[in-house]
């Protein structure tokens, strides 16, 4: 007999293995539990087991391709495994981040979906020590068309606002595609950074014997109990909406005053260690702290406040009620501890305290009724190898496959109004992007940039969300090695070095051979891509199940990367400067491959989704990238644009929208959303027809190609640059006073537009398909 | 001469007022809302976010500070009181500041840059501005549409309350450029006295041409010359950054 048999037994009806699968568990993790307790475990321990060793907690499916990611690299302060990752961002700044989805419950209900992801996102920086700066969001919808989907649209970017705007932290950026994959699956995905002094970056511990534990925030209720096991971890049925009890609800408001709260005892160096509870609750930071400290853990769910009576042990175990958060703090600091949340008018009290023997020990009024390892629900969790199977890389689509009658200015126009390429004003403008004056460039733009200001430093940091689900759909590795060089390339379009990843793998499920087959792949492309572009992954989430009686979303793979400018008031814009400026295509300039497959255009024009993805030279991308952080530190670069969804033409285009009020030649209509802007510049240059014919050169979304302009003084330096990088770099053409887009392709001009007409085009669309059905 | 900038639970933008404060020369401190004592501040700014969640109505908890009252004394004494967006809110529930404000035209959340046009200029927060000067801010607010009743609004344009209205590029009014709904385009209005002013858009969001405008810091450099008569003082010293990361 084991120790722990001998003991005394936990208080409490038993859980027969029937009780186990109803809590979504297998017969053998059953089994496994009852060998680790030595003893039939109770249902409340069961019901701890099941949400800890859930897919969503455990990384049960995950796990083994995750480990071949690099996650290493000289900026690396904290890889994979705390709450969030963190970068050396230089004098002694760390910045720290995180992407999360918030899938399911946001399908489920939209705006506390979309709002207690947020809440989660900022815990998980919150946790690690670090002011948050700013948020992003990654967003997938199906079609506009459907007035479901429109809710959700609406609802998700409410929720969104609701949250993080009175969180008081800027959300600047990310980016969102419509497909039809994602109808009954819409994803929300929100990364968030923040700041903390590289040497104080808090652990989720409990160190020290006999010290107290702390719960803080809101009370304990009813809501979200099995959110991981059940909306996580497991594939929709038609009866999703009757899950919605599973969904939490957020406020921001108890979330900002105990952020505040948190960050002041932090400060003033009161704490031990902290965590929030997350998905899994209480569970979860009780055997996380230990386990993290190979300690145990004493608590009394007596204690922990409520805000309903009659919660068993096992509701306040399991609860994901939002905006609570544990600490482990000192015997002599604790009064210290308890001022601070008192000023700050919130709920805190000690509902237990750290032992020395390993296990989590969960009292009701002195009673025990669950005693378990720590470490084994934090740890020992069930690690699977579920078969898989990669489908073959298709062939690149041929241009001539593809012919197209119709007038390559009309394709422009028509992928201008595509909500997948339109602008996004309509959305970003019901976000606070501008709170705690820190947002150089906001949503919009290549990257935003954010100034730490607030840690008294003249850099920035440029972060970047993207992923391209039609390339993944395509091919998912190829599609996660695009997805990590854009994001990368965005940065790096500002001027910013990027230093580290941090992804959200969306996936349908692992128990399909075909969906792990998608993820074991785009995980090994996102590890090449890493690796040529030496930008390691710091951490990150996986959101499997994505799937609604049996339609699986695209694989969508999404990456957010951050980058450091040294100075917060050189980072390069994606909008054209002056007229008389040279205009230059630099890095994937002739190649041979014309990026059709996957493209806006193909998708619109041919119906067709087949083909390979854009061929993708990591040598060159990387060559691409150190060459635009160059060029940028040298002043050489007054403007930088990715091409991408939409091609060449598009960018040039939003390059054109993109000029800056400064630039303009008559002051902008700022607050007349719809009117086009006056003012803007416009582009003349010339481009070669490649063999695929001249949509394939005007819309194919070739990679590693970027439209960069210059000071006409600049040019002779900026091409020698570019030739020191082994990029190649050449001059098309200049912008132009006159607001007009004018493209020629081998001696024809395909597109001669109005500028300021192609703006309204572009600009009013998304509001248009929300407004207007 | 010390700004006083009192915030609550759940404001946000304290930290950015006392950065623009210092930024140009002025002295400044956080005051929390459950102080008895203004400490001898010269000059106070109540500032946005969202004071208690917004719960109930925005800024309708935050009157009830334990520091109002003194806030309200020190109003009544004459002294200058800036409410930014929250802050504007709290001193309409207050009463020191007439009318209401509502929901945006468009029942959303509204962050965008926005003009207006400085009408008055004999005030401790636009004195430096010249009359018909037009300011882009950046505004971020769900209930900044200002509203009074026909009288109300008679007697705040007769008393030449209305210190700045929205506007196109030049100056030209109308729905297209008013991005709230605002009765009147009204975009910052004082009391009677003229010491109290509230407006929805930030000034402390706009202070440098690399964050989009330095439009704001004028108003700051108001307050300066208000409390000090030092037309230009430039902070040449590093500034001292507050904020607790």
């Amino acid at each position: 007999m084991s120790e722990i048999a001998e003991r005394p037994r936990p208080q409490g009806d038993l859980a027969s293995e029937a009780i186990a699968l109803e809590h979504g568990m297998t017969s053998d993790e059953y089994a496994k539990v009852c060998e680790i307790l030595d003893r039939q475990p109770t249902v409340t321990e069961i019901g701890m087991y099941s949400v800890m060793w859930s897919e969503h907690c455990s990384y049960k499916s995950s796990r083994v391709h995750l480990k071949t990611l690099p996650v290493e690299g000289d900026a690396v302060l904290q890889g994979p495994g705390e709450n969030a990752g963190a970068v050396d961002l230089g004098d002694g700044i760390a910045g720290v981040f995180k992407v999360e989805s918030h899938n399911h419950p946001s399908y489920i209900e939209p705006y506390q979906g979309a709002a207690t992801g947020v809440g989660g996102i900022l815990r998980d920086i919150i946790t690690m020590g670090a002011r948050p700066l700013a948020l992003l969001d990654s967003l997938r919808f199906g079609q506009l068309d459907s007035g479901k989907n429109r809710h959700l649209l609406d609802g998700v970017v409410g929720g969104i606002a609701g949250y993080g705007n009175c969180m008081g932290i800027p959300t600047v950026g990310g980016e969102i595609c419509f497909d039809p994959s994602y109808d009954k699956n819409p994803l929300v995905n929100a990364m968030c950074f923040g700041i903390a002094p590289a040497d104080r970056i808090v652990k989720a511990v409990a160190d020290g014997v006999g010290n107290p534990v702390i719960y803080v925030g809101a009370k304990t209720g009813r809501d979200g109990i099995y959110g991981v096991s059940l909306l996580a971890s497991a594939t929709f049925d038609a009866e999703a909406a009757e899950k919605r009890p599973a969904v939490q609800v957020g406020d921001p408001f108890t979330e900002k005053v105990l952020m505040e709260a948190c960050l002041e005892i932090i400060n003033k160096d009161l704490l031990v260690g902290m965590q929030d509870f997350g998905g899994a609750g209480l569970t979860c930071a009780t055997s996380e702290m230990a386990s993290n400290s190979g300690n145990g853990m004493e608590i009394d769910v007596a204690l922990v406040p409520r805000r309903e009576t009659g919660l068993s042990p096992y509701e306040v175990m399991l609860s994901e009620s939002q905006e609570r958060m544990m600490l482990v703090t000192t015997p002599e600091m604790i009064g210290d501890v308890m001022d601070i949340f008192g000023k700050w008018d919130l709920d805190a009290v000690v509902i237990g305290k750290v032992t020395d023997d390993g296990l989590l020990r969960v009292l009701e009024d002195g009673v025990m009724v669950a005693e378990v390892p720590a470490h084994s629900l934090a740890e020992d969790g069930p690690c699977y190898s579920r078969p898989y199977t990669i489908a073959d890389p298709p062939e690149a689509l041929c241009g001539a496959d593809l012919p197209c009658d119709v007038d390559p200015a009309e394709v422009l126009k028509t992928l201008l109004q595509d909500p997948n390429i339109a602008s996004k004003r309509w959305v970003f403008q019901q976000y606070d992007q501008t709170v705690r004056y820190n947002t150089v460039q906001r949503a919009g733009g290549e990257a935003a940039v954010i100034w730490l200001k607030e840690a008294g430093s003249d850099a920035a940091v440029a972060i970047s969300l993207d992923g391209n689900p039609w390339y993944a759909g395509l091919d998912a590795r190829r599609g996660a090695q695009l997805a990590v060089a854009e994001a990368c390339r965005n940065v790096a379009c500002t001027g910013a070095k990027p230093l580290g990843i941090t992804n959200c793998l969306n996936f349908g499920s692992p128990e399909i051979e075909e969906r792990m087959g998608q993820f074991a792949a785009a995980v090994q492309g996102m590890g090449e891509a890493c690796r040529a572009l030496d930008v390691p992954v710091t951490g990150g989430n996986v959101s499997f199940y994505n799937e609604t009686v049996e339609t699986p979303i695209l694989p969508t793979p999404v990456v957010g990367a951050v980058g450091k400018l040294d100075r917060y008031d050189a980072s390069v814009r994606s909008g054209f400067v002056a007229a008389g400026d040279t205009v230059w295509l630099v890095g994937a300039v002739d190649v041979s491959d014309a990026g059709l497959g996957g493209s806006a255009y193909v998708r619109e024009f041919h119906d067709r989704r087949a083909g390979a993805p854009p061929a993708l030279d990591l040598e060159l991308e990387a060559r691409l990238q150190r060459f635009l952080v160059a060029a940028a530190a040298e002043g050489l670069l007054a403007s930088a644009k990715d091409c991408s969804d939409g091609g060449f033409a598009v960018a040039l285009a939003e390059a054109c929208f993109a000029t800056p009020e400064a630039a303009r030649t008559d002051a902008a209509q700022a607050t007349a959303p719809r009117s086009a802007l006056s003012g803007l510049l416009g582009a003349e240059v010339e481009i070669r027809a490649s063999g695929d014919g001249v949509h394939a050169a005007l819309f194919g979304e070739t990679a590693s190609r970027v439209v960069v302009s210059s000071r006409a003084g600049d040019d002779v330096a900026l091409a020698a640059l570019a030739a020191r990088h082994d990029v190649p770099i050449a001059a098309i053409g200049k912008v132009t006073e006159a607001a007009q887009l004018r493209i020629d392709v081998a001696g024809e001009t395909p597109v001669q537009e109005d500028i300021q007409e192609l703006y309204a085009t572009w600009s009013g669309a998304l509001a248009q398909a929300m407004e207007n059905n | 001469m010390r700004v006083g900038v009192v915030y609550y639970p759940g404001s946000n933008c304290e930290q950015d007022a006392v950065y623009a404060c210092r930024l140009v020369g002025l002295d400044a401190e956080l005051v929390w809302h459950k102080q008895e004592s203004l400490d001898g501040c010269d000059a106070l700014i109540l500032a946005g976010g969202f004071s208690y969640g917004d719960h109930l109505r925005c800024g309708a908890i935050a009157q009830f500070s334990p520091v109002m009252k003194q806030v309200e004394r020190f109003a009544s004494d004459g002294g200058p009181v800036l409410g930014i967006c929250n802050g504007f809110q709290i001193l309409v529930e207050m009463g020191l500041l007439p009318g209401a404000l509502l929901a945006n035209d468009g029942l959303k959340f509204r962050c965008q840059d926005t003009r207006m046009q400085v009408e008055k200029t004999d005030s401790p927060f636009t004195n430096a501005y010249a009359e018909g000067q037009i300011l882009r801010l950046n505004m971020a607010h769900y209930e900044g549409n200002y509203f009074a009743d026909e009288a109300t609004l008679a007697d705040i344009e007769q008393h030449q309350q209305v210190v700045m209205r929205f506007c196109g590029p030049n100056g030209e009014r109308g729905a297209e450029h008013n991005p709230n709904g605002s009765i009147n385009d009204i975009a910052a209005l004082r009391n009677r006295a003229g010491n109290v002013m509230g407006l929805m858009p930030h000034p402390e969001r706009v202070l440098t041409p690399e964050l989009g405008s330095a439009d704001g810091r004028l108003m700051f450099e108001s307050l300066r010359v208000a409390l000090t008569g030092m037309a230009s003082a430039e902070n040449t010293e590093p500034l001292e950054v507050i904020a607790d990361v």
